[in-house]
């Protein structure tokens, strides 16, 4: 045996690991390089049009100059504030009845299990479903299936959360409030709530994330409308579909509004996702 | 009510100003009751959404009597055949899983050499902040990605990469066939490539967190008996952790399965299967966005029916990921 250096077996382990660890190297480099080529394009594709037309302007008509996209940033907002607005509520609730009430039971265990499919379900098998339950029987698209099925897409993650969240919540905390004589609906919403609460916030955080950039579940329930509208009863512009129907035309000034329009969007979901992030991790520095 | 046990306390009502006391403790009992069957009433109607399988399967119901098993093996898609369409999810199917699956060829040695980077060789500074980079990449909608692929990967692709692969394996015997040309914008390499970029930091994420599981006496161990950084990650870190790794590529592979939006834009909706990855083809979920709208009668509900199926495929990779991933969770309860 020579001395470390000089041994071939050493030095053959020695390239092997410098080769593995430099393709580790290679390989988050790969990652990040997409994250920067996209922001990138979005940001060089998407600057130029950004301007307070773009908030105050209808979406224009085919080949014209100008325009915005006002109706379909304000479309978007209620979709979404209407989608979460439905689907929060009821995840939260159902997420307390299966950490609170219904710990160890049955039915819990049955929900848990659909809750998970429903979860994993991709987005586009919810629009189908949508369509079918809502805008047949209504006889046409419509913002409130658009809205309702975002909130089919919101429940599963909101229950997730709020039940993982409420089960972190220590058990003696919960007996010290009953011995006090608090009854068990006020224990949850005094004691357990408030001690969950960053957790729960993120949950109906991330929920916003995931639905306002949705675009597949939207394509066949809302449809688009090319002018202002506010009737939950009939088509509304949105700013996913608009993105998806102007960046296929060949129409430059449309095409111009899908960047800005993605820019827009891109953003505001980043935005909620790291939001989300702080105050998680806030919550678990404490 | 189970919940009573509380409210058991007001039983002795004696007569110094305790019916105060009573009628408080009674609209207490009161907000119980109520409180719970909200709560129990929202869990139901979860339960309530269970129903989208059997609507699915409603809708689905012609296309099924019609075609049978016939349409898993038929790769014709005909819908305006006169005077019945032929329709069969051969093309759609097969877009579906070779997309995916090259998608995780793709995603998950670079997944894993992100997490070796972020738990073995990462600058405890850096690490934080290159995990959020990465995990940015899950928050970019679809839609984004789809454009992306579209107007700025698809053509650097069909103009440098593609090209030359082809150049390259032009007299290698079967791989001539998969990586034949013409190279194109459109196609399905290029929709493995965009899901590759999208799974990714789901797989880096639970890699990671199944990585720091890893006791950090077993790695000390290695290291002292003179291990490489590699040998330790090799013998030590993934045989503990296969499992939960396992699980996380599951996870990935079922949301690579039903992405819908990036992949309509980049695959260029073919139903004809060819061999060439750079050939364009389509999935199941980018059939249904681009033709659902303008469809009814019996291609509507094959349409539902090619949703069914995918349905079906997404839970069972997933459920195979969740045990597993379950299966992670007793070993360290030991």
């Amino acid at each position: 045996m020579g001395s470390p250096k000089t041994n071939p077996y050493y030095a053959g382990r020695k390239r092997i690991n410098l080769l593995a660890m430099g393709l580790c190297y290679g390989a988050t480099l790969f990652g990040l390089t997409w994250l920067v080529m996209i922001l990138g394009t979005l940001v060089s594709n998407g600057l130029p049009g950004l301007s307070l037309d773009l908030l105050t302007q209808n979406t224009p008509p085919p080949n014209s100059t100008g325009g915005g996209l006002a109706n379909a940033i304000v479309g978007s907002l209620m979709l979404t504030a209407i989608g979460v607005g439905i689907g929060a509520p009821i995840g939260l609730l159902a997420g307390t009845y299966m950490a609170e009430y219904g710990r160890h039971s049955k039915l819990t265990s049955v929900i848990r299990f659909i809750n998970d499919i429903l979860l994993s379900a991709p987005s586009i098998i919810i629009g189908l479903f949508v369509y079918g339950a809502v805008v047949v029987p209504m006889g046409g698209f419509s913002g409130i299936a658009g809205a309702l099925a975002l909130a089919v897409i919101v429940i599963p993650v909101v229950v997730r959360t709020t039940e993982d969240m409420l089960l972190l919540v220590p058990n003696p905390l919960r007996e010290a409030a009953s011995a006090l004589g608090l009854p068990r609906s006020l224990v949850i919403r005094r004691v357990a709530y408030r001690a969950a609460k960053a957790g729960l916030v993120t949950g109906v955080l991330l929920a916003v994330a995931r639905v306002s950039g949705e675009t597949a579940p939207l394509l066949f329930t809302v449809l688009n409308n090319q002018f202002w509208s506010l009737d939950l009863t009939g088509s509304i512009a949105n700013l996913p579909v608009t993105i998806n129907n102007f960046v296929n035309n060949p129409d430059p000034n449309w095409k111009k509004l899908a960047w800005s329009g993605a820019l827009l969007i891109t953003f505001a979901v980043l935005s909620l996702n790291i939001a989300a992030r702080v105050l998680g991790s806030s919550r678990n520095e404490k | 009510m189970a919940s009573s046990g509380l409210a058991k306390t007001e039983t002795p009502i004696d007569n110094n100003g305790s019916l105060e006391r009573a009628r408080v403790l009674r609209s207490m009992r009161l907000g119980d009751v109520l409180f719970e069957s909200l709560t129990r009433t929202a869990a139901i109607s979860v339960l309530l959404l269970g129903g989208i399988i059997i609507s699915l399967f409603i809708g689905a119901w012609p296309a099924i009597k019609t075609y049978g098993f016939d349409f898993l093996t038929t790769q014709r898609w005909a819908p305006s055949l006169k005077p019945q369409p032929i329709l069969g999810a051969l093309g759609p199917v097969y877009g579906t899983l070779v997309s995916s699956l090259l998608a995780m060829v793709i995603a998950v040695p670079v997944g894993l050499g992100i997490s070796i980077f972020l738990t073995e060789l990462c600058p405890h500074v850096l690490r934080r902040p290159i995990s959020i980079a990465i995990e940015l990449l899950a928050g970019i909608p679809s839609i984004i990605y789809g454009m992306w692929g579209f107007f700025v990967l698809g053509p650097f692709l069909a103009e440098h990469f593609q090209p030359a692969v082809i150049d390259f394996f032009a007299d290698v015997p079967v791989l001539n066939v998969i990586f034949a040309g013409p190279a194109s914008n459109l196609s399905l390499f290029n929709a493995a490539l965009i899901l590759a970029i999208m799974v990714l930091p789901f797989i880096t994420a639970i890699s990671r967190d199944v990585f720091a599981t890893v006791p950090v006496v077993l790695k000390e161990a290695a290291y002292g008996a003179g291990c490489t950084t590699w040998e330790v990650v090799w013998n030590v870190v993934i045989p503990y952790t296969r499992v939960g790794v396992i699980g996380g590529v599951m996870l990935g592979l079922g949301r690579a399965l039903g992405e819908t939006m990036a992949v309509a834009f980049v695959i260029g909706n073919a139903f004809k299967i060819k061999a060439s990855l750079f050939a364009p083809a389509t999935t199941i979920s980018a059939a249904i966005a681009s033709e659902f709208a303008e469809s009814d009668g019996l291609h509507q509900s094959s349409l539902i029916l090619l949703g069914l199926l995918l349905f079906v495929l997404t839970f069972m990779v997933l459920t195979a990921a969740r045990i597993m991933l379950m299966r992670l969770e007793r070993n360290q309860g030991k």
